[in-house]
């Protein structure tokens, strides 16, 4: 699991790669709240385009680098969502407080 | 359709074998020939019972976990126990967004399991451990045989 930290401007995209789970997500955490203390972002966009697996410690992460922009003042995006994770972001809800962009999203899904 | 067949195995509760097991139960199941879809629900779910193990059932230790798994028919059934702390309200701790473990769990593990799997079984004593069974139908597709 890695993740690629580019920054320009106010924004930081945060590229993320391989599987996320609660083994994984200690390192990603630490890396994105790292830089996010360093750059002072007005925006993450964390892409999950090259994510090949996530469970629930994926919503977890998400959630807690939401808490920590907010209190920021500062907003989160997430983008490339395929079907199998947007399956995991709508039953956490987590659309309703974050702006989720999957190229599939609308579609109906199995299950 | 493929033929009865069953493994178990043990594993320490680390979390490195999150993927270990994930990927071994997905490779079993591979015979019932699943869609993509279905293998990526089944590694979600087992994902999430043993990272509970791990989180939950031995907080500060080391244990094992227990893992048996079948198929028949064109169901696989999943069976993964811990001898760790248990848990004394399965009702409550099954509740979405219910955690007893601070910020960056979700409280979705149970959700989950209930969501992506077609069966589920929770038992559960303080002390003794927890047993989830989990079961999939996996769909059976077009055979150019028949
Ligand atoms: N194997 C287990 N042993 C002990 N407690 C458990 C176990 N699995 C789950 N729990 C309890 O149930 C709660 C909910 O689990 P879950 O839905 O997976 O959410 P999370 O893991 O994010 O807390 C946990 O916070 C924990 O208190
Ligand atoms: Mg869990």
């Amino acid at each position: 699991m890695a993740v690629e930290i580019s920054l320009s401007g106010e924004v930081i995209t945060a590229r993320l790669t391989g599987e996320i789970d609660h083994h994984t997500a200690v390192g990603l955490r630490k890396e994105i709240d790292n830089s996010i203390e360093i750059n002072m972002p007005s925006l993450v966009i964390l892409d999950f385009e090259r994510v090949s697996f996530m469970d629930s410690s994926g919503i977890g992460l998400i959630m807690g680098r939401y808490k920590n922009l907010s209190k920021r003042g500062a907003n989160l995006n997430i983008s490339g969502v395929n079907p199998r994770l947007y399956k995991m972001m709508r039953l956490s809800g987590i659309e309703r407080i974050v702006k989720v962009d999957s190229p599939l999203k609308g579609e109906k899904f199995d299950g | 359709m493929a033929d009865k067949n069953c493994f178990s195995m043990i594993v320490d509760s680390r979390s490195v074998n999150e993927s270990f097991v994930r990927s071994v139960i997905s490779t079993f199941a591979a015979v019932l020939d699943p869609t993509v879809e279905e293998i990526s629900d089944i590694k979600t779910a087992v994902s999430e019972v043993v990272t509970n193990c791990i989180v939950h059932a031995y907080p500060d230790t080391i244990g094992k976990i227990y893992i048996k798994c079948n198929t028949e028919g064109n169901v696989l059934t999943v069976r993964i126990r811990d001898k760790g702390v248990g848990i004394p309200d399965v009702k409550k701790a099954m509740e979405p967004l219910y955690t007893t473990a601070g910020d960056e769990r979700a409280g979705l593990g149970f959700a989950v399991m209930q969501s992506f799997m077609d069966y589920l079984r929770v038992y559960s004593k303080p002390e003794k451990g927890t047993t989830v069974i989990m079961k999939k139908h996996i769909s059976v597709r077009y055979d150019l045989r028949r």
